[in-house]
């Protein structure tokens, strides 16, 4: 299980996270959302022991990461493609980072198998592509076979396939029963792989939920009517008991009622309407929407999340 | 003590994976040979065109180590690269996730990079002792049996090897090689030597750390110096641990 208690980093002046507190329980994907900028990395960074914390902390398992004894065995982490030396080959660089954790060689091997890596293995670092890069990244990761993950932007900056690879290992490991932590400032990402989400912005957590309920609470549909006779649509709407609001391009949206139930209206009135139509605020649009209000957000103990809007 | 094992067995793969190691450590072998076999043989040409004094101060063991001083440049930056590469290049990340007990972390890059600084200087200073003396010729040279000549010799390999780890000291504060370098090999090679030649100046430079040093190298004890042999190895053995605990207190502060 990895903890983290009332975490705070602050750079000089500018807060990076700010009494940060959440845990994640073993034997799932929590996904670590937030826009970029928004504390992830260092959070993670500070559970790894490579940042210093202002104040609060994290532990693995009930431990600091330092005081754990060869510590790939029980966390493996994701934190930079390119923590490799540039002149090292993908071999060697995993094979110093076995012999530091008294892993067995033979490993070096199999996790370069487990990442497709085999053909490069005697390549140098300086020579791969970033995809190549991120693959050893997950290789490092994976090399002590540990039951505790922080991945770190894993998806960032790689191709269709490469993501796709990516969310199937994923998956994979999950399976196999470990505890990940898998960060990305993609809502849509996270959707696909975690089962529970913690959200930060400004350092600060915005939600603590499983995907399901964060989905539920969410992804809200609303109504969309383009019409020249707006009064008239709006009064029309509002004596039915229909609440209408105006969308950000002039049009109308309306909550809480169906397709059927306006078009009905409408056709019983005889308004023109240039558009009828079904939209749905996507779950990035919440999540943006989320992160944007969080300074508002911050001190509410229950934010209302409210439906996002088409632009 | 078997964690710090697998750690100084880390740190020696990462320092034979990498060209630019192998390479200064290589270099730093074939220079100093190569410059004592060339000084032997000018030397065996020009001794009997000395002054009177010149011959009467002619120290065949001191003038054969001539060439240690450009291998050394090799060696300094065979520590400078070891330490400051793992920041310039963003290995420390994997490093200390691996071993993140940076005591540790930092004993073990320090052991292995003074045992093999210590390796080489052995084979290199010996080589060139040998070199050196073949090429000034029996009727002028010193034998490894003369005296004071082996402890010259071990006073050589002391001073490239202190030297070599007061480098990885100074890399660790600095955490960058090129910015390391370009003081390190200045200081070392330039200012040292000019400052330790103006007589007025020498007074104080001899106390530097690669002046302090050098005075083990020579068969005989100077006049000109404060210091001796032995007075040199401990103030540059101080100079070494002042510079151990600075990259240490910097590596603990260290933020990444």
């Amino acid at each position: 299980m990895i903890e983290v208690h009332h975490l705070t980093k602050r750079y000089g002046a500018a807060v990076a996270v700010d009494e940060l507190s959440f845990q994640v329980r073993p034997g799932q994907v929590t996904g670590f959302l937030g826009p970029n900028g928004a504390g992830k990395s260092t959070t993670m960074r500070v559970i790894m022991g490579l940042c210093r914390p202002t104040s609060g902390y994290g532990l693995i398992d009930g431990r600091p990461y330092p005081e754990l004894e060869r510590p790939l065995r029980q966390v493996g982490a994701f934190l930079e493609a390119k923590a490799v030396h540039p002149g090292r080959s993908v071999y060697h660089h995993l094979a110093g980072l076995a012999k530091s954790n008294r892993i067995p060689e033979s490993r070096v091997n199999e996790t370069l198998a487990l990442v497709g890596l085999q053909t490069v293995a005697r390549k140098r670092a300086a020579g791969l592509s970033l995809g190549m890069a991120q693959r050893l990244g997950l290789a490092a990761a994976l090399l002590g076979n540990p039951p505790v993950l922080l991945l770190d932007e894993p998806v960032n900056g790689l191709d269709p396939e490469g993501i796709l690879w990516i969310r199937g290992l994923i998956r994979r490991l999950a399976d196999e029963g470990r505890t990940i932590l898998v960060s990305s400032h993609l809502m849509s990402e996270m959707a696909l792989t975690a089962s529970h989400l913690i959200v930060i912005g400004r350092g600060r957590l915005l939600a603590d939920t499983t995907i399901d309920d964060f989905i539920a609470r969410n992804s809200r549909s609303f109504v969309r009517i383009r019409t020249p006779e707006q009064e008239r649509v709006r009064d029309v709407l509002t004596a039915a008991g229909v609440e209408a609001r105006r969308g950000p391009d002039g049009a109308i949206e309306v909550v809480g009622a169906s397709l059927e139930q306006v078009g009905e209206l409408i056709g019983r009135h005889h308004v023109t309407v240039h558009e009828v139509s079904m939209r749905s605020a996507s779950l990035e649009e919440a999540f943006m929407q989320l992160t944007a209000d969080s300074v508002e957000y911050r001190d509410d103990a229950g934010p209302a999340f409210p439906a996002g809007r088409m632009g | 003590m078997s964690a710090l094992s697998s750690a100084v067995s880390f740190e020696m793969t990462k320092a034979r994976t990498v060209r630019s190691t192998v390479w200064s450590l290589i270099f730093c072998f074939l220079v100093s040979v190569a410059i004592a076999l060339l000084f032997g043989w000018v030397l065996r040409g020009a001794y009997d065109d000395m002054s009177p004094e010149g011959k009467a101060g002619f120290d065949p063991v001191a003038s054969g180590y001539n060439g240690l001083r450009l291998g050394m440049i090799a060696l300094v930056v065979f520590g400078v690269v070891l330490v400051g590469s793992e920041f310039s290049t963003g290995t420390i990340r994997s490093s200390l996730a691996a071993v993140p007990d940076r005591g540790r972390f930092y004993a073990a890059k320090i052991i292995t990079g003074t045992t093999i600084a210590l390796a080489v200087s052995v084979i290199t200073t010996f080589a060139t002792f040998f070199a050196a003396q073949t090429a000034i010729g029996s009727a002028r040279n010193a034998s490894i049996t003369d005296q004071g000549a082996l402890q010259a010799t071990m006073g050589a390999i002391i001073y490239m090897t202190l030297l070599c780890t007061f480098s990885m000291g100074v890399a660790a504060v600095l955490r960058s090689p090129a910015l390391s370098l370009g003081i390190l090999v200045p200081l070392f090679f330039m200012v040292s030597e000019i400052l330790n030649n103006l007589p007025g100046v020498q007074k104080v430079a001899q106390f530097l750390p690669d002046a302090a040093g050098q005075i083990m190298m020579r068969g005989d004890p100077p006049e000109s110096t404060v210091l001796n042999g032995w007075t040199g190895v401990g103030l540059l053995t101080l100079w070494t641990a002042a510079a151990l605990f600075a990259g240490y207190a910097g590596l603990r502060r260290w933020d990444g």
